[in-house]
């Protein structure tokens, strides 16, 4: 309980510091060091995989892919101006914010066994998977066994973006 | 395209580090059936290893030669993917179902923990493939073409 204050105040302040700094790059690395405090809170959640993608991929390899965007493009941002915040956005945005935290309250508790998510279908998996598959990491087992479907057409996702980066970058070359 | 660091410390470093993060990407990715990680953190771990090879060492030294060669590889990891799914369909069963992956000598539950092994590398292949293409894509420079150009005038 006493970390979680803290990394929440850090959350909010990377994540703002890395919207309203005008020197790209500052901002592309405050970007990162949010992924990193948002790994370290799916970590203190238990979802360590999601954790481990968080800190691997949001800190680490897309920060470098944001760094070599800004080496061909610009590393200053002085042709975007920011406008000044409307009325309407002042007023509005507090209203949503309560009504999200409205809706909060009636969310089921962390953890919540009885809750929709924890008793419609991964009492099974948690039950069978090592006895079906031999992998004791669940996650493992239904990302790659249970729903290989979408795991199979993420990697098609992936793929058709390396190929689009290279169709749209590399003009003219191998 | 990229040119190779001057700073002695970066380059001593790069040969350091490099063959580290490489074993901790095959490590993570091989380990993901009993602890965390898996294809994809594993795929995206390789790949941040060999883009560091191609910033540290530049894309035409000879340290950067697995960089190179794997750019070929586009759609091999999908290929992979996709081929145990077919050979459970030749097995007799459904797309990507490993009950029916046919491999002698094992029994259902050790078919399914080949079928995630083999599944996680073709993920892991087709992630690291794509980190190094975009990486080299987002390097390429367009008066590179010119360049070349002129070179064979």
């Amino acid at each position: 309980m006493t970390i979680e204050i803290p990394l929440l105040i850090l959350l909010v302040m990377t994540a703002a510091g890395a919207m309203l700094v005008k020197d790209l790059i500052s901002s592309v690395f405050i970007l990162g060091s949010y992924s990193f405090a948002l790994s370290l809170v799916w970590a203190l959640l238990g979802a360590v995989d999601v954790a481990f993608v968080e800190a691997v991929v949001g800190a680490g390899l897309a920060t470098v892919f944001f760094l070599l965007t800004l080496f061909r493009t610009t590393e200053k941002d002085d042709v975007i101006r920011r406008p000044p915040v409307p009325w309407a956005a002042i007023i509005g945005l507090p209203l949503l914010g309560l009504l999200l935290l409205y809706g909060a309250g009636d969310l089921p508790a962390f953890g919540d066994v009885s809750s929709p998510a924890s008793t419609h279908i991964s009492p099974y998996y948690l039950e069978n998977s090592v006895a079906q598959t031999r992998t004791p990491n669940v996650v493992t087992a239904v990302l790659m066994d249970y729903r290989s479907f979408d795991t199979f057409i993420e990697t098609i996702v992936i793929f058709t973006a390396g190929i689009a980066c290279a169709l749209i970058l590399r003009k003219g070359g191998e | 395209m990229i040119q190779p660091h001057d700073s002695a410390i970066v380059r001593s470093l790069g040969h350091v580090v490099i063959p580290i993060a490489q074993l901790f990407g095959a490590y993570v990715l091989v380990f993901g059936q009993h602890g965390p990680g898996g294809g994809f953190v594993g795929g995206v771990v390789i790949a941040a290893s060999m883009i560091m090879a191609i910033l540290i060492f530049g894309v035409d030294s000879a340290d950067s030669t697995l960089a190179r060669k794997i750019l070929h590889g586009d759609g091999l990891g999908l290929l992979l993917f996709g081929g145990v799914g077919g050979l459970c369909l030749i097995g007799g069963g459904q797309f990507l179902n490993y009950s029916f992956l046919q491999i002698p000598g094992l029994d259902e539950a050790s078919q399914h923990y080949a079928g995630i092994l083999l599944t996680q590398i073709g993920v892991a292949m087709d992630v690291a493939v794509t980190g190094v293409s975009i990486a080299v894509s987002l390097s390429f420079e367009e008066d590179e073409i010119s360049q070349d150009e002129v070179k064979d005038a």
